[in-house]
């Protein structure tokens, strides 16, 4: 597999993350408070928790699209953020779609049919995004993900919607990825293949009485 | 910034023209420049085919019509991107909102200011428009154009994920836009040249605040 590999290099591979005593506030409560973590190159982190608690708040901040309420941030090198809204143009074919993040992220042509085929989509190459199924969506937002030389990557539910085979798939990115030196964080509520992943439990850092409203 | 900025122009105008696919309804330029044309061609059947009231009032129906038209595109212009994720993806890259707005604003105005200019030219035909009002409206529209474009840009960026933020932008758009009409359209009038500095400055103005205040927008409403 020559060809991921090629993919995977370009970013920086001195990949770190820190996040001290980080705190969340939405909509007037704190969702979590005092999260505190540091990542480095090749280490990954799996964010658990029922649905609802913030896991997805937690990635928004520290992706820079919501302010923290408390506590700060420190990263090196890039980040790539897949959530679950897929950023790819519906009218446009999958592989232009990715063109216009791979031209943005300094990727080339030749990188984009590469990372479609490791999520096995490269039949598809041409077939516009909006007639793709959930699955086969979730599986270009990987291929955007791995085509974005980023060192460190914020995945939020990376298996929703996705079948045993794929779920491999992603487990295969993910450590490819980290064997090159960069970072995973993912939040999801079900398992993951992550292999020797810090797990953070965000229900220890729920105030009690969000908890109970959570509930 | 300069290569992002190209990039993300590029999309705008791919998509704007309907290249392939087009995810906001292929050819979007299209609708307004018909609606611009339209305008132009109805007038006459309301006000009869009396050449001289045509060639006295048909400038400022083109400038009217030019105005309506640029309220056509403003609901596709931001809201679509912030639902699909594109915004949040260019600002984890880096990437300011005020960057996204100006991009915004140049593939607007590229794919709306020319073929406006040159659809004018056949509405000034059919409102009996003189060679030299028609120099002076396409002088103005060129001027006025991109502060069109910003201003649509801006109020699409405002109404972004408001119910019914499509009829409220026409709202928006129309007295914001009313010194472009009053110094485009007043141009026309034998003696009053001015009027074009006056429109080139107002249009200045609105062109260099829009970005800023849809990027301030943008970032808000992602709260």
């Amino acid at each position: 597999m020559a060809q991921d590999a090629a993919i995977s290099k370009g970013f920086e591979s001195s990949a770190a993350l820190e996040c001290v005593s980080l705190a969340c506030l939405r909509g007037g409560r704190i969702l979590f408070r005092g999260v505190s973590l540091k990542l480095s190159a090749g280490q990954a982190l799996h964010v658990t928790g029922p649905n609802g608690l913030g896991k997805s708040s937690l990635i928004r901040v520290i992706a820079g699209l919501l302010p923290a309420y408390a506590g700060e941030i420190k990263a090196t090198g890039r980040m790539a953020l897949a959530d679950e809204k897929v950023a790819l143009d519906a009218g446009q074919p999958l592989a232009r779609a990715l063109g216009h993040w791979a031209r943005l992220d300094g990727s080339a042509e030749a990188d984009v049919s590469a990372a479609l085929a490791a999520v096995d989509l490269a039949h598809l190459a041409d077939v516009p995004v909006r007639f793709l199924s959930t699955g086969q969506r979730k599986r270009a937002l990987l291929a955007r993900i791995s085509l974005s030389r980023a060192g460190i990557w914020l995945l939020d539910e990376p298996a929703n919607g996705l079948d045993t085979a794929s779920i491999a798939r992603l487990g295969d990115l993910m450590a490819r990825h980290r064997a090159g030196g960069g970072i995973v964080l993912a939040a999801s509520h079900q398992p993951l293949p992550l292999e020797a992943a810090q797990t953070l439990a965000l229900a220890d850092f729920v105030p009690v009485a969000a908890a109970e409203d959570a509930e | 910034m300069i290569g992002a900025l190209g990039t993300l122009v590029r999309r705008e105008l791919m998509l704007a023209f309907g290249l392939g696919g087009g995810a906001r309804g292929s050819a979007g330029f299209v609708m307004p420049i018909i609606f611009f044309l339209a305008v132009a061609t109805i007038y006459p059947f309301a006000v009869g085919p009396d050449a001289q009231l045509l060639g006295r009032t048909g400038g400022g129906v083109i400038w009217v019509a030019a105005l309506l038209a640029s309220i056509l595109p403003i609901d596709r212009l931001v809201q679509a991107d912030v639902d699909q994720g594109m915004i949040d993806q260019y600002v984890v890259r880096g990437m300011s909102e005020e960057l996204i707005a100006l991009a915004k604003t140049i593939g607007h105005w590229l794919s709306f200011g020319p073929p406006l200019m040159l659809a004018a030219i056949i509405s000034a035909g059919l409102l009996g428009q003189s060679a030299e009002q028609l120099i002076i409206v396409e002088i103005g529209l060129a001027c006025a154009t991109p502060a069109l474009a910003a201003l649509g840009v801006m109020i699409a960026a405002l109404t972004a994920g408001l119910r019914h933020g499509a009829a409220l932008g026409g709202l928006l758009l129309l007295p914001l836009a009313v010194p472009l009409l009053i110094f485009g359209a007043g141009s026309l009038t034998p003696g009053s040249q001015n009027g074009l500095l006056l429109l080139a400055a107002a249009s200045l103005l609105l062109t260099v605040i829009c970005p800023i205040a849809a990027g301030a927008a943008i970032r808000a409403g992602r709260e």
